[in-house]
């Protein structure tokens, strides 16, 4: 069978078992994004984006089963003043979630919202999704976009006064979930939004975020303890003119994660952190993918991401910085570091520059290394025990990721679920 | 206190000898100053006592109170009550020096069946140290070592010798990169550890040192032997004269 063939062969069986709702003003937008996935098809080895991370149990028909797991540890944001909703296998549960009223912000679910024929998220649906298509096609998203069952339309006005919490709860060993959401940020208004927990055996999830002059966005997520759970996840957000996204995610294990962000930046002066910490061991396998386009000037853009692997772990990360023509004044800083545990761990990096405009300050960076023997030495000389000594390294090698959230409260629910993981392998 | 019997000790990674029996004994309340010429094996000799890994103990003792020092992990035998002041003290970045000095403080003090020390009490007790040592609460604040100067490092050192209060400090080299202020400002940190139940080594370079922290015994240090020693006149001696000429006596 020739190449594109199978290709094609594998995206259709793949699409087979969905079903792509009907009606409403998504619709148009669902039907452009399956044209796209089919003229793109799903992912393969071979494939140059997916060069260090097999997509093939995320783009099969079945879904490969993930044992469920419950922690012992109080959920992560549990204790937080917040607006929490639930999703359980990808399916909203009213049960568990509050009511989605809150000033400042409206919610609603993309299953009820789509049967509408007008709606403010119809100029974003898909839309922000497509922008990211190029130059490099995201073949996932656009399949999410085409078959998410559901997801939030979150439409932020003011100043909500708390953070919105999604929880993703993982309830079925074959779970295959599709979500959806779309983020619009209005001028001046700023929100906190939090994700947690593993979502299902196999979770694909996108988010496309507009955020307007002048607004903020925090997003901090937490992937969920999992070990055999699967996520490919994207981000698409533009930004306007000194407008703020800072984005923070944390994986702990999981046996496979790319978490893909795309940002444009727009308007001139806006800000853009994403930073990722993870941890994890064994089948571990890690990716973090990043595309940030400067299109507008003054901008900064920051991308921090530290990865600490064990025994037998793999990370990777591919991330470019475009700056493109006018672009002048770009701040862009990009690191990506791994912290090796033992021999066998392994991190893969791809960082990229592409500059086209003369006055831009741009740098990157990539480390691998193991534990400083001499900072090892120093510790247990003071008298901290080796074991402890490692996990204070290991985590001051995560600080300048964990560093990029702001709210000192979430930063401290962050550092203690790390302590844990370093504490459980004592 | 400290017991060195006969150590003799070779790098780990290569055949060369360092240390070739060394006889030492301090006792507590006592300061005693090793000195030596380069390549004599007085770092080692403080690496070989902290337990850094890469050196081999082929023969010979080192007790602390009758503990085996050589049998015990590094932080055993902070626990144990030996500190080192490091030639080069380490940065690390990411670790705030508050946290590490409590976590030391309260390693220790685990490690010896003691009540852990209250954050309120450890603060005051660092304010008050720090302030002795001119430490301000931003050098506090930073991350350990990260981006202190020369000066900076060696009196960050002797706060945390003055917090875990140890039996047995031994002073590698701690004057080298000072300059005359820095010298008095660590040496009265030192002096005003001083005390009968504690013992100290210095090792140095240069007498100017032990014209601040006055020994009370000197000795000197070549080829991985301690080949004389002597009261505080053998410092001033080697200082007018070099090593030359206490070398060739004993050869």
């Amino acid at each position: 069978m020739a190449l594109a063939e199978r290709r094609i062969s594998a995206t259709e069986a793949r699409i087979a078992g969905l079903e792509l709702p009907r009606g409403g003003w998504t619709e148009a937008a669902r039907q452009d994004a399956l044209a796209r996935l089919r003229a793109m098809g799903l992912p393969e080895r071979r494939d140059e984006y997916w060069r260090f991370t097999r997509p093939d149990t995320l783009s099969q028909a079945e879904t490969p089963r993930a044992a469920l797991f419950k922690p012992e540890e109080t959920e992560i944001f549990s204790d937080l003043d917040r607006l929490k909703i639930v999703f359980v296998d990808g399916v909203f549960d009213a049960a568990q979630s509050d009511d989605l009223s809150l000033e400042g912000v409206t919610i609603e679910r993309l299953a009820d919202a789509s049967v509408t024929d007008i709606h403010w998220a119809r100029d974003l649906y898909g839309t922000l999704e497509a922008r990211g298509q190029v130059p490099v096609q995201r073949p996932f998203a656009a399949l999410n976009t085409a078959f998410a069952t559901d997801g939030l339309m979150i439409h932020v006005i003011g100043k909500p006064s708390k953070p919105i919490s999604l929880v993703y709860v993982h309830d079925s060993e074959t779970s295959d979930a599709i979500l959806h959401h779309v983020v619009k940020v209005e001028p001046g208004a700023e929100v906190t939004l939090l994700e947690n927990g593993p979502a299902a055996a196999r979770f694909n999830k996108c988010m496309e975020i507009d955020v307007a002059d002048g607004g903020k966005l925090h997003l901090i997520r937490s992937q969920g303890r999992d070990h055999e759970r699967r996520a490919v996840t994207h981000l698409f957000a533009r930004l306007g003119e000194e407008s703020v996204f800072k984005a923070f995610t944390l994986t702990v294990n999981g046996v496979l994660t790319r978490n893909e962000a795309f940002v444009e930046l727009t308007g001139d002066d806006a800000t853009v952190h994403v930073a990722g910490a993870c941890v994890g061991d064994g089948d571990f396998h890690h990716d973090d993918t990043v595309f940030i386009t400067h299109d507008a000037v003054n901008c900064e853009s920051r991308q921090v991401f530290k990865k600490v692997l064990r025994n037998g772990a793999t990370g990777v990360f591919q991330g470019k910085i475009l700056v493109k023509e006018g672009a002048q004044k770009t701040d862009g800083y990009q690191i990506s570091q791994s912290l090796l545990l033992d021999g066998d761990s392994q991190f893969l990096a791809k960082p990229e520059l592409e500059i086209y405009a003369d006055d831009v300050a741009c740098s990157h960076g990539s480390t691998s290394g193991a534990i400083d023997e001499e900072a090892l030495f120093y510790l247990r000389s003071r008298g901290v025990p080796a074991g402890a000594a490692t996990d204070l390294l290991t985590l001051a090698f995560l600080a300048e990721a964990v560093d990029e959230i702001e709210d000192p409260d979430l930063a401290a629910d962050i550092v203690s679920r790390l302590e844990s993981w370093l504490a459980r392998r004592r | 206190m400290l017991e060195i019997k006969n150590l003799h000790v070779k790098l780990e990674e290569e055949d060369k000898q360092i240390l070739k029996g060394v006889n030492l004994s301090v006792e507590a309340g006592k300061v005693h100053a090793i000195m030596g010429p380069n390549g004599s094996g007085k770092s080692t000799l403080s690496y070989v006592l902290s337990g850094r890994d890469g050196y081999e103990v082929t023969d010979g003792s080192a007790t602390l109170d009758g503990d085996d020092l050589l049998a015990l992990e590094p932080e055993e035998r902070a626990a144990a009550g030996l500190f080192l002041a490091f030639q080069y003290p380490v940065e690390i970045p990411g670790v705030g020096n508050m946290t590490f000095l409590r976590t030391a403080v309260n390693a220790q003090r685990k490690a010896r069946g003691e009540e852990e020390m209250s954050a309120a009490d450890f603060l005051k007790e660092v304010r008050t140290r720090a302030k002795a040592l001119k430490i301000d609460a931003e050098m506090l604040k930073r991350p350990v070592n990260v981006g202190f100067s020369g000066g900076e490092k060696k009196r960050n050192e002797i706060l945390q010798m003055a917090m875990l209060e140890p039996k047995m400090c031994i002073l590698d080299e701690t004057d080298s990169g000072l300059d005359v202020d820095a010298m008095k400002l660590v040496s009265d940190g030192v002096n005003a550890l001083r005390d009968e139940g504690r013992g100290f080594l210095v090792i140095t370079h240069y007498q100017r040192l032990l014209d601040h922290i006055k020994p009370d015994v000197v000795h000197i240090m070549a080829d991985g032997r301690i080949i004389k020693t002597g009261g505080p006149e053998l410092a001033l001696e080697v200082e007018q004269n070099g090593y030359a000429d206490i070398l060739s006596e004993v050869q």
